[in-house]
């Protein structure tokens, strides 16, 4: 599947089927950091994904002044 | 019980929602903060803090929604193609739901630009841009007529904010570290309605009600204390679900009124600044000391070192 990462941009080519919790942890990224985005959907951490997928791991952390 | 698929599973409430409910779940959660804290009435004229990021597009929407009468106001903070790719977020997004975006831009309005004033300061760049836009949102309500500011703070930026606070015993800033700031002589009433959400719940709001928003980090912010103090609070959130929002709120009812709530209590008394009229402890505020110490410094460029500046 072709995963797309932020922050720098950047495209990585996993090998399916794979839940999207082992994915995050797998890439070392905390689950409580990110959206994952299957297609135009958001997916939970059960979630399958089959090597036809393209997800983004999405950040949300952001650090506007306060 | 709902039979649609999960898309957003919420640990600290041990649960998954579909698009509808977790939609509903936001919006119950911001109306409950807003009534909890008397943060805005119906009727009022509301001026929302527009980055063009996540949280102040949801927020806009969310009030929207809730019935409210919210107009937006963006600054445009000239930190080079960000600045401009958040700009086209927050118009898009008021254009297309016909609402009001107030624009102002500190570089065409007041002469320079966020990495302009870090170089003058010789301060990190987050420190002239958060004055920068207080003061500007402040004056803006004033004198648009508007009874309140909302900024989108989340509960990750209140809990992050706590934790500094909390390492440093900053007395002052954890005694004004409320949902509600009353309207004071020269001050807007400043509301923050999304205390109760998570961070990570405001981007899915977003996704959900389909709100393009600039998902890239500010270039500047990247790697400061706040962002690490996120990614602290974060490792703990993954192993105890729950952890932030317990922080937080159990802050707001155990600690903050220990705390002096504002500059009055601390004793210093506000003047007017002779330049703009507004509040300040000195005979000229901050915003028009930066001001005056920016005029004619040329513009300065992302990623340029600082150096000091006299």
């Amino acid at each position: 599947m072709r995963v797309l990462l932020r922050n720098p941009k950047r495209e990585l080519e996993i090998a399916g089927p794979v839940s999207v919790g082992v994915l995050l942890r797998r890439l070392d990224i905390n689950r409580e950091s990110v959206l994952v985005i299957k297609g135009d959907t958001l997916v939970t951490s059960d979630a399958l994904l089959d090597d036809s997928d393209t997800v983004e791991i999405r950040p949300v952390i952001s650090g506007g002044c306060v | 019980m709902c039979k649609q698929p999960s898309v957003m599973d919420v640990r600290r409430h041990n649960a998954g929602f579909c698009a509808e409910h977790f939609l509903k779940l936001c919006r119950d959660q911001v109306a409950k903060a807003i009534d909890e804290h008397h943060m805005i009435e119906h009727g009022e004229r509301v001026l929302v803090a527009v980055s063009g990021g996540k949280d102040s597009l949801a927020l806009w929407d969310v009030l929207i929604e809730l019935g409210y009468d919210v107009e937006g106001f963006y600054i445009g903070l000239g930190i080079g193609e960000y600045s401009d790719e958040s700009g086209r977020y927050a118009q898009a997004f008021a254009d297309e739901r016909g609402l009001t975006l107030h624009v102002a831009d500190l570089r065409a309005d007041h002469g320079f630009d966020v990495p302009t004033a870090a170089h003058v300061t010789n301060r990190v760049p987050c420190s002239a841009c958060g004055m920068s836009k207080r003061h500007l949102f402040d004056a803006a309500a004033l004198d648009g007529g508007y009874d309140v500011v909302a900024t989108g703070h989340n509960l990750d930026d209140e809990a992050a904010v706590l934790f500094g606070n909390v390492l440093r015993w900053n007395a002052d800033y954890l005694g004004r570290q409320r949902p509600v700031l009353d309207a004071r002589p020269g001050f807007p009433r400043k509301v923050k309605p999304l205390i109760r959400l998570y961070e990570r719940e405001t981007a899915a709001y977003c996704v959900l009600r389909g709100i393009e928003y600039i998902v890239e980090e500010c270039p500047v912010a990247a790697g400061n204390k706040h962002i690490g103090y996120k990614e602290a609070l974060n490792a703990i959130e993954v192993q105890s679900p729950g952890t932030k929002h317990d922080f937080y709120f159990g802050f707001l009812r155990n600690g903050v009124d220990r705390f002096p709530s504002d500059l009055e209590e601390s004793g210093d008394e506000l003047l007017r600044c002779v330049r703009c009229g507004a509040p300040t402890t000195a005979e000229v505020c901050a915003f028009c000391r930066l001001t005056e110490r920016a005029h004619g410094v040329a513009p300065v460029q992302l990623g340029q070192k600082r150096k000091a500046h006299r």
